[in-house]
């Protein structure tokens, strides 16, 4: 399971890293988030909006920045 | 529409705070007090019906329809539309240009759609209706497409692909689904609401400094005191607020308040509008993100062009107003 962000590198894609990160360790998922500011790869997906968060690959957030309990019940949910 | 609020904020400043009515203190302090209700509110209703819009209608969809066929022209106006109802966050305007670009969008439409986007958004919108009212509200927004397929189409006319980032071209990008699933209305209004707050909450200290700094102008500089610096007579003062107000950085939600304190003091409304336009529109931390993707000289014609034409707008409304 890899959960990846990736991001233009601006603020509101670090605030979405950093909130992955936590829900990841509070699921008991050490290492599982990466973080990447490769735009391209958020085109090759056929999307327009930063930043994006991928679950094995595909995208499940777009451009938004969750609460912490609707990112549990993603990350869960996709697990 | 505001009268009770203006009710409430009477009752706190010269009543609980016990001012008195014409001092400067007490004008501020009612001024600052009546503008924060107002804008909260207005703020909390629009983001709200935002992401419902956002939900229906997202960015992705748009340029999947923008890329759907030859439009002959009309998707300037398109580009431009579209730009007013989707929420501008400088995060995504690399992605947003270069998706554009991938998707075989003209370049000249992407622009349209960058140049619009950033000046009409629910924030600003907000603030107009709550401080100038529906009139100068529904200009502004016209005002605001019209300048985004202005400088769009001469950029587009200017056949500027080729100090486009290179690399851009050989991406490849594909339609993609928007598979929403049907998630119950219970669930839905949650949704909207934390999606909306989230926007509400993140600009709301911005909104209240510039309506603190409104407010203190309101209560302290004398009516009319710029009238005699910045008149409409004096040709220069367009482009000057224009050229300063560039490498100010600032959004909206600040900027509009402040504005609305200085044109009360005799700023002419164009001039003021033009320094608005090019403080949110143009700045000089987008032009670094922004270098990321274009040529330095496809910049300086963006920024040029763009400038110009906010400088246009700023002399048509000091003729009208």
């Amino acid at each position: 399971m890899q959960i990846e962000v990736i991001g233009s590198g601006c603020k509101k894609c670090k605030m979405l890293y950093d909130l992955a990160r936590e829900v990841a360790n509070d699921l008991g998922l050490r290492d599982a988030v990466l973080y990447s500011n490769d735009i391209t790869k958020i085109i090759n997906m056929g999307l327009v909006s930063s930043p994006v968060l991928t679950i094995n690959g595909n995208p499940v957030l777009v451009g938004i920045i969750p609460s912490r309990n609707e990112l549990k019940e993603i990350i869960s949910k996709n697990f | 529409m505001f009268y009770p609020l203006q009710l409430l904020s009477d009752w706190i400043s010269y009543d609980f705070f016990n001012l008195n009515i014409n001092s400067r203190i007490g004008s501020s302090i009612n001024f600052f007090i009546y503008d924060s209700l107002k804008i909260i509110i207005l703020l909390i209703l629009i983001n709200y019906l935002m992401a419902i819009i956002r939900y229906y209608l997202p960015i992705e969809k748009i340029r999947n329809f923008l890329a759907s066929r030859e439009w002959y022209g009309f998707d300037y106006f398109l580009g431009s539309l579209f730009g007013t109802i989707t929420p501008f966050c400088s995060c995504s305007s690399i992605p947003l240009f270069v998706g554009f670009l991938s998707a075989r969008i003209p370049l000249g439409v992407t622009f349209s759609f960058l140049i619009t986007s950033p000046l009409v958004n629910e924030v600003a919108v907000v603030l107009f209706l709550g401080l100038f009212g529906l009139k100068i509200t529904i200009i502004y927004i016209i005002s605001a497409i019209l300048l985004g397929m202005m400088s769009g189409f001469i950029l587009g006319k200017l056949k500027m692909e080729k100090y486009v980032a290179e690399y851009i071209w050989q991406i490849k990008t594909r339609e993609i689904e928007i598979n929403q699933k049907d998630k119950p209305f219970k669930e839905l209004i949650k949704i909207f609401w934390h999606d909306g707050w989230n926007i509400t909450k993140n600009i709301i200290i911005y909104v209240i400094v510039g309506i603190a700094i409104g407010a203190l102008i309101h209560g302290y500089v004398p009516t009319l005191f710029f009238e005699n610096y910045i008149s409409k007579e004096n040709i220069f003062a367009v482009p000057l607020s224009t050229i300063i107000a560039i490498p100010m950085y600032a959004n909206a939600a600040g900027v509009i308040p402040v504005i609305e304190s200085l044109i009360e003091k005799g700023v002419p409304l164009g001039t003021a509008m033009s320094f608005m336009m090019a403080t949110v529109g143009l700045s000089l931390p987008e032009a670094l993100i922004l270098k990321k993707v274009m040529k330095l000289k496809l910049l300086f014609y963006f920024f040029g062009i763009v400038g110009i034409n906010i400088m246009i707008i700023g002399y048509i409304f000091n003729l009208i107003f």
